[in-house]
């Protein structure tokens, strides 16, 4: 140790330091867990890939409000009314908006000004999942996409990458903007993302998302990798568009015309 | 060593400059504190164009620590001896360049508390993830590899092989740098502006065009306020690389014109028209990219004929254009330009904030106050040390000061 | 400059100080009183046998710890049913199940967290009744 300089000693000390600090991160990111066991709820909704057709044609005007409004209250979704820090899940696009690839400049102004339902896609190939960092937007066992709204730390990569500008992120804290709270569903804080969930808080109690419901039979939801599921069907016999399908993201919304 | 930057022959200027750069961290914390308590609300981003300046400017102070390397490699793998005096001036740049980068990702971040969470939950398919990795790796080999050379240099020695070492790590690093950003960008299937092979190569070519300009600038300034000689033949060799490499980067904008406008698809062409003739009656980045289309001639013009470039006064005014049109282009225009055009086929516009004007330039005042530290560092150490780098320096004065030095011991 | 004396009575004196409460809990009297929380809720009372999903003492120590892992395993693995140690099963949700029971959030919750100084993050999200009953008004 004599020879040990003041020097020596600090640069020792700090690289000390730098190693128990990632020991003890390291501990804490997976401790294990405690108390009992888990598991999910037999009533959940079963499917190995969830996916959505919707009937333009059957959507009447007055069912469409009916399921945003359902939609965004259960969810707590604020009403945030400047577009710029605007917060939605589900919303209406005109044809033209929706289907840029699929659309041309002498378009009739009955089919390009049509509106259509808009929300995530859900897709097989998500973007937004290979670009988070923190794995805080991931795909669920049933290819939901889902967020961790814990682990999100607000970078808004996925925004940037999402092709279909479904995502929102929290420019202010949401909560004054919530007309009525819903006690049965969290809020988000400001600086993190959000999005469609495809109900899964209501697909893991055995229930449909909330728009399926309210639709009157405008949107089918099931499993598309399920052949016999009532999605498959409608796919089979029907002519359908998916949004900007040539980006091979595979979006799991299907649209009748 | 530290202590020399912070004591020895301070000026009253040096200090007023110190105390003036720390007026402005504190008016940008303050602004930074105010964003966290409103939200990002008070900032020019929205749901459409979801990053803004902050990313802009992380994107080009990447390429200023990046271009760094355009001296270390000469010098480490070709064994260019002329540019051994600043070899620590290139490494000393990288320091506050990547420092500010890192700065504005975390003044861009949500959720800050929570940043950590980058590194508990490593995730290797995301090309943040590893702009998170390489970029404190590279500040290190920087931090380690520059003191560690002024420090031999101060002991009067020749550095130590492992140093060297990890000078030749750092190389591979500058690159990745650039590149790891470049993908952040050039990996997202819906941005067209962004989504092109052609821009690792671009940040690549743009960096080492406006590192070495950068360098000069801070070569001349030293010699003006110090009387620092960087050496004529090391100003040559960098001048002639920044020429190059920003006529590489010029043509490779105007290959993603040419692309853009001969092949006539509307989304290949939508951020360049927003950018440069504006589009659907956005026009706010039009009187800007003027100025860079203008100031980019100006810089061709004083860069590539040799007797220009040979004029320290037209190579500084070269210099300055080639560091402001690559501002213009990479860190106020680039990202912007490319989330405009949003996913339904509008065009979104921005338009920055007081309080995001104030907190990068709370950023810019902390990397400035690091180079200021870091380069005061270099020319006190290079007085006792270099003496031919100071050519104007009183012989006699010199002697007797290191005369003095030497029964300190 | 250097002087022994002084160096062994600025550790003295350091050492006084950061051992102050050890020390300064010898001249107090009496049992620290913890905080006063209370259990009179609608449907605490209701209970015949009132019980948490673990036993009182364990919940004192761990709730913390069992409402993290909650949080992982709902939200990332979409198992929603917790399986208490007595083969009891609830809904793992701090709003849909804690709060049926817990409903006075500032007489339970909040007066032990500020008694130990903890500022949780979970309710700059979660809704406590309280803000709800604030809120909708």
């Amino acid at each position: 140790m004599e020879n040990m300089s003041r020097r020596k000693f600090l640069k020792l000390g700090g690289a000390a330091a730098v190693g128990l600090g990632a020991a003890v991160v390291t501990k804490t990111a997976d401790a294990a867990q405690i108390g009992g066991s888990y598991q999910k709820d037999s009533a959940r909704m079963q499917a190995k890939n969830w996916g959505m057709v919707i009937d333009m044609s059957k959507f009447s005007e007055e069912s469409f409000n009916a399921c945003v409004e359902a939609c965004h209250s259960f969810h707590n979704v604020p009403n945030i009314d400047t577009k710029k820090d605007e917060v939605k899940w589900i919303w209406k696009q005109t044809y033209e908006q929706l289907f840029l690839d699929e659309t041309h400049e002498h378009l009739s102004a009955k089919y390009k000004d049509q509106e259509f339902m808009t929300i995530c896609n859900h897709c097989q190939e998500p973007v937004c999942v290979r670009v988070c960092p923190t794995k805080a937007t991931f795909k669920n066992d049933q290819g939901v996409i889902l967020m961790d709204m814990h682990r999100c730390i607000g970078c808004r990569n996925c925004m940037a990458a999402c092709p279909y500008g479904a995502r929102s992120f929290n420019f202010k804290d949401p909560r004054p903007y919530i007309e009525e709270i819903n006690p049965t569903y969290p809020t988000r804080m400001k600086g993190v993302v959000e999005k469609c969930n495809f109900c899964a808080e209501r697909l893991a109690l055995g229930q449909l998302p909330l728009c399926v419901e309210l639709s009157n039979g405008a949107i089918t939801f099931g499993d598309i990798d399920d052949p016999q599921s009532g999605v498959s069907k409608l796919i089979a016999e029907n002519f359908t568009l998916q949004r900007r399908a040539n980006l091979g993201t595979k979006p799991k919304v299907y649209y009748i015309v | 060593m530290i202590e020399k930057a912070l004591v020895k022959r301070s000026s009253k200027s040096y200090w007023a400059w110190i105390i003036f750069l720390l007026v402005l961290i504190a008016v940008g914390f303050a602004a930074y504190i105010y964003q966290m308590t409103q939200g990002f609300a008070v900032t020019g981003m929205s749901r459409d164009i979801s990053w803004g300046m902050y990313i802009g400017h992380l994107t080009f102070f990447v390429g200023v620590a990046a271009g760094g390397v355009m001296i270390v490699l000469p010098y480490y793998l070709h064994n260019v001896k002329e540019f051994g005096r600043i070899t620590v001036v290139g490494e000393f740049l990288a320091i506050p360049a990547v420092i500010m980068a890192l700065l504005f990702v975390v003044v861009d971040i949500g959720s800050p508390m929570k940043l950590f969470n980058v590194y508990l939950y490593a995730t290797p398919h995301s090309m943040l993830f590893w702009d998170s990795v390489v970029l404190p790796c590279y500040l290190l080999l920087n931090l380690v590899v520059g003191y560690s050379v002024l420090q031999a240099e101060n002991k009067g020695v020749h550095y130590k092989k492992w140093v060297k070492f990890l000078a030749l790590v750092s190389i591979p690093f500058a690159f990745s740098i650039h590149v790891v950003t470049a993908f952040l960008y050039s990996g997202l299937p819906s941005r067209h502006y962004f989504l092109t092979a052609m821009l690792p190569a671009k940040f690549l070519a743009s960096a080492f065009a406006t590192g070495p300009a950068l360098i000069i600038l801070i070569c001349f300034l030293l010699k003006k306020l110090c009387g620092f000689d960087a050496g004529e033949t090391a100003i040559k060799k960098l001048s002639t690389i920044s020429a190059y490499a920003y006529t590489a980067t010029l043509f490779m904008v105007g290959c993603e014109f040419f692309t853009a406008f001969y092949s006539n698809v509307p989304g290949h062409k939508a951020a360049l028209q927003y950018l440069f003739f504006g589009l659907h009656g956005h026009n706010q980045f039009v009187p800007l990219m003027m100025v860079f289309v203008a100031l980019a001639v100006v810089a061709l013009c004083l860069m590539i004929p040799r007797q220009n470039r040979d004029n320290p006064i037209t190579l500084g005014v070269g210099c300055a254009c080639i560091f402001l049109t690559m501002y213009i282009e990479k860190g106020l225009t680039f990202i912007i330009g490319g989330l405009s055009e949003t996913p339904f086929g509008e065009i979104a516009s921005y338009h920055i904030t007081v309080p995001e004007l104030l907190i990068i330039v709370g950023v810019f005042a902390i990397g400035f106050l690091i180079a200021s530290i870091l380069f005061k560092l270099v020319v006190v150490v290079k007085k006792d040390r270099d003496v031919d780098a100071f050519p104007q320096e009183d012989r006699a004065g010199l002697a007797a000061r290191l005369l003095a030095k030497g029964s300190d011991k | 400059m250097y002087k022994p004396r002084n160096i062994i009575i600025g550790v003295i004196a350091f050492l006084a100080l950061i051992f102050f409460p050890v020390w300064s809990s010898l001249f107090t009297t009496g049992e620290a009183v913890g905080a006063e929380i209370s259990l009179d809720t609608p449907m605490i009372n209701a209970m015949e046998n009132p019980k948490c999903v673990e036993d009182t003492e364990w919940m004192r120590a761990n709730h913390m710890k069992l409402l993290a892992d909650w949080k992982v395993e709902v939200v990332r693995n979409g198992n929603r049913i917790y399986v208490a140690e007595d083969g009891q099963k609830y809904l793992a949700s701090l709003q849909n199940t804690c709060f049926e029971c817990h409903s006075n959030y500032d007489e339970f919750c909040l007066k032990c967290h500020e008694y130990n100084n903890v500022s949780p993050t979970c309710w700059t999200c979660h809704v406590e009744p309280t803000v709800v009953e604030e809120g909708n008004k």
